[in-house]
């Protein structure tokens, strides 16, 4: 079978969730559910609102993503 | 996404018999391959032989996006990597064909292909053929209880690069059942030790690609052929197996 990448997009946040959960607008206008990479967690890099951030999507179930880097 | 299918002793029963299946099919396929036989006829074969003995061809309808594959076969002739498509081309005496197929029985699946000689081939290719399919051996023999699933890549790639062979990474083996793409994803490359640890009642086709010259591919405009990009030769040999608690077990042998 042909390899399946993760595929990755840019969005704003739009909301934080419980649970180290986020809402993300997507450039492409689609709204996701994020959750935040372990190597993020790892080094407490906070998220908030209005925050630019990459996404990584899997081709499996495009409505959900992790946050794998906050933008300054 | 989330995480490997185990299977139960009921739904291996059922795989096992689409796999069995496949390996008749194979085997038979092995005999027809001659100079002068077209990949259609080996395809027309192999979905008659399917019908009759009670399973339904696995590729035949497979969509991928807005492409549909409308072939019992997938006939991979020469620098063909994977996903060749039965036509009207006769093979000739020095070629060699890589066919694919998978059966589904009850809703679950087999999956296996082999690379054939079609007549004499020349020492270096039959080197080719024979490489890649003891690099599927040594992939299989990886995959027992507590591995993970790159120890299996891992052992594929040095194998076939021992041989001063490559190994094609844009297609990965996967985890099949009750679909024919399951998770995971197995590349033929990588280091050892990475990936999720495999565990009894895990169904997985192992299926090593690898080139004569260098490993990369490109698609032709029937949106389904992968040919190698410089033209050199490919051989492709895929298995089903269970990773059980005494080790693996090949389904789709005879």
């Amino acid at each position: 079978m042909p390899k399946e990448d993760v595929i990755e997009v840019q969005g704003t946040v739009a909301e934080t969730l419980p649970n180290a959960m986020f809402r993300v607008q997507l450039d492409n206008g689609h709204k996701i559910h994020a959750h935040i990479s372990g190597k993020m967690r790892m080094h407490f890099i906070r998220i908030l609102p209005g925050d630019k951030v990459t996404v990584e999507l899997s081709p499996y179930d495009l409505t959900r993503g992790r946050i794998t880097y906050r933008f300054k | 996404m989330n995480g490997i299918e185990l299977k139960s002793p009921d739904e291996i029963d059922k795989m096992s018999r689409a796999a069995k299946i496949v390996a008749e099919v194979l085997e038979a396929l092995r005999g027809m391959v001659k100079p002068g036989v077209t990949t259609e006829e080996l395809d027309r074969f192999a979905e008659g032989f399917i019908l009759e003995r009670g399973g339904i061809p696995a590729f035949k309808g497979y969509r991928v996006r807005d492409k549909v594959y409308q072939h019992t076969l997938c006939t991979s002739v020469n620098n063909a990597v994977v996903h060749g498509i039965p036509s009207s081309r006769m093979l000739k005496e020095g070629d060699i064909i890589g066919l694919d197929l998978g059966v589904v029985v009850e809703g679950y699946y087999g999956d296996a292909a082999i690379t054939v000689p079609v007549g004499r081939i020349s020492e270096d290719v039959r080197y080719l053929l024979q490489v890649t399919n003891e690099a599927l051996h040594k992939g299989i023999e990886k995959a027992v209880v507590g591995n993970r699933i790159s120890d299996i890549s891992h052992a594929v790639q040095k194998h076939a690069e021992a041989a001063r062979f490559s190994i094609v990474t844009e297609f990965v083996g996967h985890g099949i059942g009750r679909k024919l793409h399951e998770e995971p994803q197995i590349p033929n490359y990588g280091e050892p030790g990475k990936g999720p640890r495999l565990k009894a009642g895990m169904a997985l086709a192992i299926e090593p690609m690898v080139n004569m010259g260098e490993p990369e591919t490109r698609c032709l405009e029937d949106g389904w052929t992968a040919v190698t990009q410089d033209g050199s030769l490919s051989a492709h040999f895929e298995h089903t197996i269970v990773v059980t608690e005494t080790g693996p077990r090949i389904l789709t042998k005879l």
